[in-house]
């Protein structure tokens, strides 16, 4: 019964380590966060938060980059990229950046620049080799991402894309935390069709919901695969539960359009290259380009919704 | 010893399935090979510790399963067609399926602790142990707790790009 207690019942019973309640509830007995949250510093200090908010002020949009669910392609394409997948951190090789280093000034870290409109920073330029490993706990993840919020120069910015590793930790509440002052416009959830994928997905839709993060839509990716030399298609991760549609209907989010397998994207990441100028052509970049108009569609509108 | 003392001690081999990388199939492979070794006549345990994304009990149809407890601790669900295969997983605790389980390192450490020490596994000749992508709390946590026991090692999982 005592095991129960402080397991299955806390899941349940935990107020949210932002509330008021943090480690003070009566389920926070017990709980091994509860010093953490009781302290405050299971969430930034608002100090530290309008500090941050005044370095991002020149940013206009903000868009989260979600899964859940590792491995499933999430996508980026905009002025300013932040990567805050502490212990895989694939944008560098992906933007073509491996081996270029964060330079200093008197204003803060630059972040690196693919083009003179698209800057990027990622853990993986200030890593000696691109093998080492970052095994870090949480609260060590927690002090780089909020010293990428604070000391990175973006400059003015239209869009900042976050680009976040697997799962529903610490990367994830500290961005939203941190940012809380700061208009987040939404996250962009990504998934593949199979179940597997979508069960993890519906958890990462219920953190933003727990967090108060719009949800902007989902993005179904590596959904089918059409052959270049017999144009026959497959469903190599056939949705065998209806896929994102039918979760996006049962949950009521927008399904922002799904994306086929192409061997390019792979490719045309691996090499550093950017897909969509690589293969202008492809059914992909289609329905890259669909998703891409739609988010920004999403991020205009409610830029006019605040200021009105 | 507290090795001999404890519910690991009648586990032969423990080996762990890591990748780094998030959707290359640790689970599938972890979930393949315990049947197979099962199907050779081994006994078999899977300790599921991918705390915010828990795939394997979905994977062997057990997903509404509940964890029940007894003097040694906790009871582990038996699965498979023959209900030989020994699971533990978070999946179980949670009161739905879809909850989110939003934790810092701290607390997803303590019941990666309790994974290991307090589930009654009897005897095994193998204890495969399934881990979210990364090189963090649950990692750590995991070899941390393990060390004193029979760790073989671990099998690491990619794809080709």
């Amino acid at each position: 019964a005592a095991l129960a207690a402080q397991l299955s019942l806390s899941l349940a019973d935990c107020p949210g380590t932002g509330s008021a309640q943090a480690g003070r509830a009566a389920a926070c007995q017990g709980c091994p966060n509860q010093g953490l949250c009781a302290a405050g510093a299971a969430g930034p200090d608002p100090a530290e938060v309008a500090e941050l908010q005044a370095r991002l002020r020149a940013v206009r949009h903000t868009v989260l980059v979600l899964s859940g669910k590792g491995g499933v392609g999430r996508f980026v394409f905009q002025v300013a990229l932040l990567d805050i997948d502490i212990c895989g951190p694939s944008i560098p090789k992906m933007m073509g950046l491996e081996g270029e280093q964060v330079h200093q000034s008197g204003s803060g870290w630059s972040p690196v620049y693919v083009e003179e409109n698209l800057g990027v920073m990622s853990v993986g330029f200030l890593l000696s080799s691109p093998d080492d490993a970052i095994i870090w706990r949480g609260p060590k993840k927690n002090g780089l991402i909020k010293q990428f919020l604070r000391d990175v120069d973006w400059g003015e910015v239209d869009y900042l894309i976050v680009d976040t590793p697997p799962g529903t930790s610490d990367e994830h509440l500290s961005i939203v935390q941190y940012l809380s002052a700061t208009r987040i416009d939404g996250a962009v959830i990504v998934t593949t069709p199979q179940e597997v994928s979508l069960q993890d997905v519906r958890k990462e839709i219920n953190f933003c919901r727990k967090v108060k993060l719009p949800i902007i839509g989902v993005v179904e990716n590596m959904s089918g695969f059409v052959c270049p030399k017999c144009k026959n298609e497959s469903q190599i991760f056939p949705p065998t539960t209806g896929g994102a549609e039918k979760m996006c209907q049962n949950l009521n989010v927008s399904l922002l359009g799904k994306v086929p397998l192409d061997p390019q994207i792979g490719r045309s990441c691996d090499r550093g290259q950017s897909f969509l100028a690589e293969a202008p052509e492809s059914p992909a970049t289609l329905s890259y380009r669909n998703i891409i108009q739609r988010i920004q569609e999403y991020c205009e509108q409610h830029q006019e919704e605040k200021i009105m | 010893t507290l090795a001999e003392r404890t519910n690991l001690a009648g586990v032969r081999h423990i080996l762990l399935v890591l990748s780094g990388k998030g959707g290359v199939g640790k689970s599938t492979i972890s979930t393949e090979l315990a049947l197979a070794l099962r199907n050779a006549g081994k006994t078999v345990g899977i300790l599921d510790v991918d705390l915010c994304g828990p795939s394997i009990p979905r994977m062997l149809r057990v997903q509404d399963s509940a964890v029940h407890q007894c003097d040694s601790g906790w009871v582990p669900v038996f699965v498979g067609q023959d209900k030989a295969i020994a699971l533990m997983s978070i999946g179980f605790l949670l009161e739905r399926p879809d909850d989110a389980v939003v934790w810092r390192g701290p607390k997803k450490n303590a019941l990666i602790k309790q994974f290991v020490t307090d589930v009654a596994w009897g005897n095994l000749d193998f204890l495969i142990v399934d881990t979210p992508p990364g090189t963090s709390d649950e990692h750590i946590s995991t070899v941390e707790a393990l060390r004193p026991y029979q760790l073989l090692g671990a099998v690491l999982v990619t794809t080709p790009q």
